[in-house]
């Protein structure tokens, strides 16, 4: 299993570069691979980051954008915003979670 | 990532370190682009950020899903996505009947139901008799069980659907023939519908894209 190594920390990614091991994960982790996306982590891109974390804890599986929105509240609209592009693929990475499986 | 192109103020994006495994985000400036010397070129597939089209022409609950759930998928992608609801389709974006599509079992022999398996095994796997859908009650019945299972499924409502869609920023769209022919107002569309759009603007705004018919 490939690893990764960003600014002096080394974790476990699967092939396609998504953590393998959730507790190697720290906020100062996130806010490094988002600056490689182009993201600066605010406050409103936490929330959603905590949310995946603590619901993927919960269900077993990584929310999908629509879990997000039904579950968490968040506005998808938002999230294409504060995450564009692929926005549950892209919460998914940074919150050192496996990418959502769910179709919707 | 950056390169001279970068516009004044821009924040500029650090590489990734070599070797960093990452998700493809499609981050470069054209995603799925495909260049002059990549197999994509050689294969006809047209340069530029992926584009998909779906053509959603049937109006039954089962067949509303297919190009929702996709093109939710294909956004969720980042790829930009366009939908023309035509014929019985429209029902799927009238607000007077999307709430309200039925589905039917008449024609559909593929229809199964797996808590036949309890009674005998073996019979969750065959068709249902054809004559049971002409039974009074029985596309009611169907149609209950269907959303039933969607829910369960935590699927969203057709209308529920179409507001995920908009929020996404798909692109739908009414086409004009039957929206004229079926006398519909602007005023029950779906708000998320951009335009009633006619069949040669639909063409023409489907440029480059993947099309798919439903």
């Amino acid at each position: 299993m490939p690893s990764n190594t960003l600014n002096g920390r080394t974790f476990q990614v699967d092939d396609e570069g998504f953590l393998t091991d959730p507790g190697q994960w720290s906020e100062e982790l996130a806010a490094d691979m988002a600056a490689l996306v182009g993201i600066e982590l605010t406050p409103a891109h936490m929330a959603a980051l905590e949310f995946m974390r603590s619901d993927r804890e919960e269900t077993g599986s990584t929310p999908t954008l629509r879990r997000m929105n039904s579950a968490g509240g968040f506005d998808v609209k938002e999230l294409f915003t504060l995450f564009p592009g692929k926005p549950a693929k892209k919460m998914a990475w940074l919150a050192g979670l496996p990418k959502p499986v769910g179709c919707v | 990532m950056s390169d001279s192109s970068t516009p004044l103020g821009a924040t500029v994006t650090p590489a990734a370190p070599d070797g960093f495994v990452m998700p493809d985000f499609g981050h470069v400036d054209a995603p799925h682009a495909a260049t002059e010397t990549s197999p994509e070129a050689a294969l006809g597939v047209p340069a530029g950020p992926r584009k998909m089209a779906f053509i959603c022409s049937k109006g039954n609950l089962d067949m509303a899903y297919p190009a929702l759930i996709m093109g939710n998928a294909a956004l969720g992608e980042g790829i930009e996505v366009h939908i023309f609801f035509t014929f019985w389709g429209l029902d799927i974006i009238n607000r007077r009947t999307n709430a309200d599509l039925k589905f039917t079992m008449t024609g559909n022999t593929a229809m199964h139901m797996p808590q036949l398996g309890r009674v005998h095994d073996g019979l969750e796997h065959r068709s249902l008799p054809q004559g049971l859908g002409n039974l009074p009650g029985m596309t009611g019945m169907a149609t209950r069980m269907m959303k039933r299972q969607m829910e369960e499924m935590e699927i969203p409502t057709v209308p529920e659907f179409l507001d995920l869609l908009q929020a996404s920023g798909a692109h739908m769209y009414a086409c004009r023939l039957t929206f004229e022919m079926n006398k519909i107002i602007e005023a029950d569309l779906h708000p998320g519908v951009e335009r009633v759009l006619s069949a040669s603007d639909f063409i023409v705004v489907t440029n480059g894209a993947q099309i798919i018919f439903v």
